[in-house]
């Protein structure tokens, strides 16, 4: 972590009158890097953005985007950056290619950008509608296409996949991949945690304005130390047999299979065990703890009622 | 600049496009086409002003009514709309600096009243004069000094509305204010010191006083302005005794419009500038 990253947050806070929405966030971001930023909504993700393009000043702690303050160099930071805000709004009687013309003309970016951004979203087509009567998924992408003018170093993506439908999702993670083999740094937030999981580098997990997570999602499954489970499909009228020939750890048994857990370290000695059962055990099924568990383990609650709400 | 050129330009295509200049030139065309041709129809052929400078001083009541009006619709919603519908946030996030916001916002806009003032007023002049011969350089002379100044009136009122719009947190709360700041000058503020006046029969304020109080509305400056600025007009509109009571120069009653284009968006930039979004 360095002040040269591409992000760089030392002590950050922010705080709302008696609210404190941020609080002594200090992490970093490399060119090339992913970082999801996961929590619910006001856990501090967007004020966290806003900081760092300069909208929001921060009541403590320093913020360094490439290596600038960006309350100080905002022009040129804001350069250098994409941003991709929630539920992005546009002038809705202006047509998707006025749209990314106005944005172009205001990065200084010439007309050819704006063709070829269009295309790349798959907006080519309906560039010439007005944005007022483009679908959910089509400002999405019509967003995501100026967040991407002027090849920035920075990419801000707030929720970028809220609201579009599975496809329109592995599209934009196809760019997010494209622009991190160019080096581009991404940062996005998502309160959506399966479709994270591989398509991110790093993970900080969010609650209440704390950062109280950060590393890969492997490293995040070591810390939060959940234990690992087996789902043993077992042969008719052996279930008492395993049942006793594991001991303690046996979770739960319903008719014809056993549910087994132990801590991830001690993983493949319980497989090994399993094996030797032999013919008693008809199949084996390990599953590792989801995302889901682990943020509610640094939470200390689950996140997907929100992310279906 | 030229980012302030960017943002003055969407907002006068925008107002091109959904046709807002096109009603606005057309209301006033027909307000002023009527004025001219109907509202001077009592005053006979035997009075001995000409017919354009007739229709300059109905044109100058007019503009205080309807120009204000006009020009408070555009800018209430300037800034508040764009934080409410969210479009201020992508666009803060850009490279522009928010006086340039400002600035573009106000350059389209009053580039928009000017279209509508000049073509609408310009045709009902025109119009005057080819139906009306004998029309001097004098009468041109007063009707573009109302145009000019009843766009300048127009950007005074652009400039309040944008004032209004940084000051609040909600479109409507701006709708409301707007009304409020329209009633007061246009309407309230004469009858107030008319009231005044009236009740202390004229005694209660000195002349200079009374010069003051006129320079504090705007379109109290814009009035005295077209109806004393020129020798035939004076004339006709009955005001060459006050202007020479008022003791307030054209060239002051200028100053007092541009003043008040100034000090309000001077004022809203100060408070965009801190605002956090």
């Amino acid at each position: 972590m360095a002040e040269a990253d591409a992000v760089f947050l030392d002590g950050l806070t922010k705080r709302y009158g008696e609210r404190t929405v941020v609080q002594a966030v200090s992490l970093g971001l490399a060119a090339g890097e992913r970082l999801a930023l996961l929590g619910h909504n006001g856990a501090g993700k967007t004020t966290m953005m806003k900081m760092m393009l300069g909208l929001v000043r921060p009541d403590g702690g320093r913020v360094r985007v490439l290596g600038r303050d960006p309350a100080e160099a905002a022009a040129d930071v804001r350069r250098s950056v994409g941003f991709l805000p929630e539920s992005v709004t546009f002038y809705e009687a202006m047509t998707g290619w006025e749209t990314l013309r106005f944005y172009a003309r205001l990065k200084r970016r010439p007309a050819e950008e704006c063709r070829a951004l269009l295309a790349r979203v798959g907006l080519a087509e309906a560039a010439a509608r007005r944005v007022g009567t483009y679908s959910k998924g089509m400002r999405q992408r019509l967003g995501l296409a100026q967040a991407l003018l002027g090849a920035p170093r920075l990419l801000l993506l707030d929720e970028p996949t809220t609201g579009l439908d599975p496809e329109l999702r592995q599209s934009v993670y196809a760019i997010i991949a494209e622009l991190k083999a160019q080096g581009t740094a991404v940062l996005l937030s998502s309160h959506l945690l399966t479709e994270l999981e591989e398509r991110t580098d790093r993970i900080a997990i969010m609650n209440r304005g704390r950062l109280v997570g950060l590393g890969t999602l492997g490293a995040l499954r070591e810390q939060a130390g959940l234990p690992v489970r087996f789902r043993l499909k077992v042969v008719n009228g052996n279930a008492t047999a395993v049942a006793d020939r594991l001991g303690s750890l046996v979770l739960e048994r319903v008719p014809g299979e056993l549910g087994v857990a132990c801590p991830p370290r001690d993983k493949m000695d319980v497989l090994r065990a399993i094996a030797g059962l032999g013919a008693l055990v008809e199949d084996v099924e390990v599953v590792p703890p989801s995302l889901d568990d682990v943020y509610a383990s640094f939470t200390g609650r689950p996140l997907s009622e929100e992310a279906t709400a | 600049m030229s980012t302030v050129l960017v943002i003055a330009g969407k907002e006068i295509r925008d107002g091109l496009r959904n046709r807002w200049v096109l009603a606005t030139t057309l209301l006033m065309a027909a307000l002023a086409l009527g004025l001219a041709f109907l509202g001077t129809a009592p005053t006979g052929s035997n009075v001995a002003a000409s017919r354009l400078a007739v229709t300059v001083v109905s044109l100058a009541s007019l503009t205080i009514f309807l120009v204000p009006l006009i020009a408070l619709l555009l800018s209430f919603d300037a800034l508040v709309g764009e934080v409410e519908r969210g479009t201020m946030l992508l666009l803060l996030a850009y490279p522009v600096a928010r006086w340039e916001i400002v600035a573009g916002k106000f350059l389209g806009h009053a580039a928009l009243v000017a279209i509508a003032t000049t073509v609408g007023y310009g045709v009902a002049a025109a119009a005057v004069a080819y139906t009306t011969p004998g029309t001097g350089a004098e009468d041109w002379k007063a009707m573009g000094a109302l145009i000019v100044s009843s766009v300048l009136l127009g950007a005074v009122f652009l400039s309040i509305g944008y004032l209004l719009s940084s000051l609040v947190r909600e479109r409507a709360t701006a709708a409301g204010l707007a009304i409020g700041v329209w009633l007061v000058f246009v309407l309230l503020y004469d009858l107030g010191l008319l009231g005044y006046l009236a009740a202390t029969e004229g005694k209660g304020l000195s002349e200079a006083a009374f010069g003051w109080l006129l320079l504090l509305n705007p379109a109290d400056a814009f009035r005295l302005f077209n109806l004393t600025g020129v020798e035939e007009v004076r004339q006709f509109s009955g005001m060459a005794g006050v202007s020479r009571q008022a003791s307030v120069s054209p060239a002051a009653l200028m100053g007092a419009l541009l003043a008040w284009i100034l000090v309000p968006l001077v004022l809203t930039q100060l408070i965009f500038h801190r605002r956090q979004l």
